[in-house]
């Protein structure tokens, strides 16, 4: 058996029929991580095989009572644990154990989930294709040549190659949506607040939302509903009760009556803040579209007309909390000095200290926290009339390793549809949409705040219908 | 002097609370093991998170309103950038520009001068702000190994810290004492804090400015006072509060009169030098970056709970005052000891009570007695109220003597003073105090004096 043909629903379904034992998924696992994680540098750190197995063993004589019995999983190495390091994919933390778990790590082992590994990641959170990890950049699973997408690279590339059944990842501006899409996986940001941030470490705390990537929106749907839910341990976790995402999955059996806005806006500004889009992208988008309508949806037309001011927005905010968040590595603790921040960390706190200082605060953080609530109120205003808003990922599939390495900026502008989610607290879901010669491409579609099982069931149609994650990498 | 100082300070109080102001550690630090109550949070470890203390918040809500401060309907917590070694997170959670409370008052009274019993004068000092905030780590420099070594404990990091901002109100370093007196027994009468300064749990910032003579007058407006403002830190007494001010104000005359113009500035009180010295100049000011804390939600409070949290309030030192006086025909200088301590107070009424009751009643120990024996006798206020009010009672008796004894006493002495007895009735009256000197004399100390008095009077009339 190879672990790469199983999703966690058809895992759990042979577990519990008695075809399959954990320890089957572990070894495939770890045969997979053994082949594959050097050459597209994946993982960060491994668990070793021994506590793996002893772990698979307990679960196996168990009876897979819990909704993740024997699941492995990997987490983005800015999770909080105890067994295994946490950088951050920061050499400042290259040698940090954490004395702690975060909640969603606790919940997953709760679940009965095996935490494998953790993956690499642009260091700190901070990028959109994987490469700004101080361990070096990992490689989209569909083509060694190509970036993972960022910043959960490690996270994604894992799930597609097999070395998983599901990763987590942060998202603050497209961090889970954007590998999601480079490597064909769904891949949910969830409100901000719907699950905890305890013990993840923070890159901007006001937008940073924790998800997972997973092959199918059932799978996705099954880790969500591990996760979310109030934690006393962060106060940002919404006073909103959980849904039961998984029977929300099958409560639509086709698209009649959903309403699916789709901004003019989006197209426009995408093709001026970039060279435009990428045209067998756009295609591949504009077929998504039809997908959408065949199967009974409406589609509308809206207005989104700040979302031209919502990357400056993004870029302001996101470094202000970024240099404030960071002040906390002074070179006394963790071991490492300041000396061992890369480029783009650097960048970060330079700009995010610039734009709290005396003087320009009023211009910048300030100007920028009023925009972000017209962001808000322009997607209020849009859900007043349409179910869920469609949009890309990203304005062109991965790009190569070292293709932008020169031009940060370039890289800033590509966030622009999956940020103003972020400003506005919003849901994000990625969803494969084909590929674009070898590689894979997703579309967005955005709901409002606590609309994940409504995503979650539109998704889950659109899914039957195209079946896209049953195309595995060719490694 | 040529000069009239301009004093503003800033008061931080540790509440009392149970737990930390962000996280479940014991608030309680003081003499405890180093770093051994701490968590992810007070240590500020990667990934933790604040969740505040809501009893912290209520008490520095309960003390705006105890100094009749507006409660802010909407308030947030801010982040204060800055590297010390002692702030874990590389900012401090604080409140920057929605404070819980603003523009309070408190009446302070103050002696006109260093004579016992002359005339007080009362004085508002206005309250700019109470906010809530945490307090840091702290440093221990020791030697370790032979080598010298700067430690960091912990326990303290994270306790909640209320911080009390006043306007420029103060003209002497008199006023200064009174406030900080008056703020930590209103603190201890809300039960909010010991504010206890040895053990660090109120501490003092004054900022203090000189303004030139020709200006001083009650009112002073805001662009009359001194265009600089020094600042001192790191003071734990009311002592070293008082020195280092009076230290500054001589400081700062000799600049002013040698004409040098004074630079805005924090200068920090060595206790052993008895001086103040430069630590930060105007320009190397702190910029603390501020930002909305976006890891903790923006605050509301209802009209409701406001004054849910009003009725907690129990009757502060001036009501007590006020009251002692009215019930109980106390004087204001009595009740300024009785009220000094609650406990003090508290011990009073006991004893008001016990001596009303039972076998003390025959006594008639008035409440003045107790009083005067609270306020003269150092009294022990462990001792339990009926022992006291017995003590009293035995000392009564002892003290008591006849009135055939004082009569007796009384002919005695006037007709060994015949003189006296003569200028008395050519109209001297005040020679009966010194008859009435001779007469206590004679008792040897005993017997109620206005009995004696008015006995003598009596005898006296009679000739």
């Amino acid at each position: 058996m190879n672990i790469r043909d199983y999703t966690i629903q058809s895992a759990l379904k042979e577990m519990r029929a008695g075809t399959l034992r954990a320890k089957d998924l572990i070894l495939s696992c770890l045969e997979n991580i053994e082949r594959y994680t050097e050459t597209y540098n994946v993982l960060l750190s491994v668990a070793a095989k021994e506590d793996l197995l002893a772990e698979a063993k307990k679960i196996d004589s168990s009876g897979y009572d819990k909704p993740l019995s024997g699941i492995p999983i990997v987490l983005k190495d800015i999770f909080s644990t105890t067994s295994l390091r946490t950088t951050a994919g920061s050499k400042v933390l290259e040698n940090y154990h954490a004395p702690y778990e975060a909640t969603v790590v606790k919940k997953l082992r709760e679940a009965g989930a095996i935490i494998i590994g953790k993956a690499n990641q642009d260091a700190w959170a901070h990028g959109s294709t994987g490469e700004n990890s101080d361990f070096g950049p990992t490689s989209s699973a569909y083509d060694i040549k190509y970036v993972a997408g960022g910043s959960s690279s490690g996270s994604a590339t894992a799930v597609a190659l097999g070395m998983c059944l599901a990763s987590t990842g942060t998202d603050t501006g497209g961090s889970i949506r954007v590998p999601a899409s480079f490597n064909n996986l769904v891949g949910l940001k969830p409100t901000y607040g719907r699950v905890s941030r305890y013990g993840i470490i923070a890159m901007a705390s006001s937008l940073d939302s924790v998800g997972h990537m997973t092959k199918t929106v059932y799978d996705n749907a099954l880790m969500l509903s591990v996760t979310a839910g109030i934690d006393p341990y962060d106060a940002t976790t919404g006073q909103k009760s959980v849904s039961d995402y998984l029977s929300a999955i099958s409560s639509l059996q086709s698209l009649k009556g959903i309403t699916i806005g789709v901004s003019p806006d989006y197209l426009t500004v995408g093709k001026k803040a970039t060279d435009g889009m990428n045209p067998e992208l756009e295609k591949l988008t504009e077929e998504a579209l039809g997908v959408f309508t065949a199967l009974g949806a409406t589609i509308k037309e809206i207005d989104l007309p700040h979302t031209k001011d919502a990357l400056e927005t993004y870029y302001v905010l996101c470094p202000s909390e970024v240099s404030s968040n960071l002040g906390r590595y002074d070179g006394i603790r963790y071991g490492n000095t300041r000396d061992a921040f890369g480029l783009e960390a650097r960048r970060r706190i330079m700009i995010g200290t610039y734009t709290l200082s005396a003087g320009y605060y009023d211009a910048y953080y300030k100007t920028a926290q009023k925009v972000r609530t017209l962001v808000c109120q322009e997607f209020e205003k849009a859900f007043e009339t349409v179910d869920v808003v469609f949009a890309p990922v990203s304005p062109s599939p991965s790009p190569l390793i070292g293709e932008f390495v020169n031009d940060p900026l370039a890289l800033y502008l590509s966030d622009i549809y999956t940020v103003p989610v972020n400003l506005a607290g919003l849901a994000g879901l990625s969803l494969p949409a084909g590929f674009v010669g070898t590689l894979p491409v997703g579309i967005q579609l955005i709901g409002k705040q606590w609309s994940e099982e409504r995503l979650y069931a539109i998704s889950n149609v659109y899914e039957k219908k195209t079946e896209w994650y049953k195309r595995r990498p060719k490694v | 002097m040529k000069y009239t100082p301009i004093i503003g300070l800033e008061v931080h109080v540790e509440l009392g609370t149970t737990s930390k102001m962000f996280c479940s550690c014991p608030a309680d630090y003081f003499g405890k093991k180093p770093n051994t109550q701490c968590c992810p949070v007070c240590l500020g470890l990667p990934g933790a998170l604040p969740v505040p203390n809501k009893k912290a918040i209520e008490q520095t809500i309960l003390f705006g309103l105890a100094v009749h401060s507006t409660i802010a309907e909407e308030s947030k917590f801010d982040r204060k950038n800055y590297f010390y070694p002692d702030l874990p997170k590389g900012y401090q959670i604080s409140q920057y520009d929605e404070p819980l409370a603003m523009n309070g008052s408190i009446n302070i009274k103050y002696q006109m001068s260093k004579i016992k019993n002359s005339d007080q004068k009362s004085k508002i000092i206005r309250i700019r702000r109470v906010h809530i905030e945490e307090d840091t780590g702290k440093l221990q420099h020791m030697v370790v190994g032979g080598k010298n070594v700067a430690c960091i404990d912990f326990n303290r990091s994270g306790v909640p810290l209320m911080e009390i901002v006043t306007e420029p109100d103060f003209r002497s370093v008199d006023e200064v004492d009174q406030y900080v007196r008056r703020i930590q027994q209103i603190i201890r009468y809300l039960g909010i804090s010991g504010a206890d300064m040895e053990r660090g749990s109120m501490r003092i910032e004054p900022s203090i400015s000189l303004l030139d003579i020709k200006y001083q007058k009650s009112n002073i407006k805001d662009e009359e006072l001194p265009k600089y403002r020094v600042e001192i830190k790191n003071i734990n007494s009311f002592r070293f509060v008082r020195k280092a001010l009076e230290y500054e104000i001589v400081r700062q005359t000799r600049l002013l009169e040698s004409g040098v113009a004074i630079d805005q500035e924090t200068r920090g009180y060595s206790e052993t030098q008895n001086v103040t010295v430069s630590q930060r100049g105007k320009e190397d000011a702190m910029d603390y970056r501020y930002f909305p804390e976006p890891d903790i939600p923006p605050m509301r409070f209802t009209q409701d709970q406001i004054l849910k949290i009003k009725d907690q309030i129990s009757e502060l030192p001036d009501q007590k005052s006020e009251r002692f006086i009215r019930e109980y025909g106390l004087t204001e200088y009595d009740t300024d000891h009785l009220i000094d301590e609650l406990k003090t107070a508290v011990f009073f009424e006991k004893c008001v009570i016990v001596a009303n009751t039972g076998v003390f009643k025959k006594a008639n120990i008035t409440p003045k007695i107790i009083a005067n024996w609270i306020i003269n006798k150092k009294t022990d206020l462990s001792i339990n109220e009926s022992q006291f009010i017995q003590n009293i009672a035995s000392s009564l008796v002892v003290m008591t003597v006849s009135d055939e004894d004082i009569y007796s006493a009384i002919k005695h002495v006037l007709r060994v003073n015949v003189q006296a007895v003569e200028d008395f009735k050519a109209g001297k009256d005040q020679v009966k105090m010194f008859l009435f000197g001779n007469v206590i004399k004679e008792l040897k100390g005993k017997g109620d004096k206005q009995i004696i008095m008015e006995l003598l009077i009596k005898e006296l009339r009679k000739i």
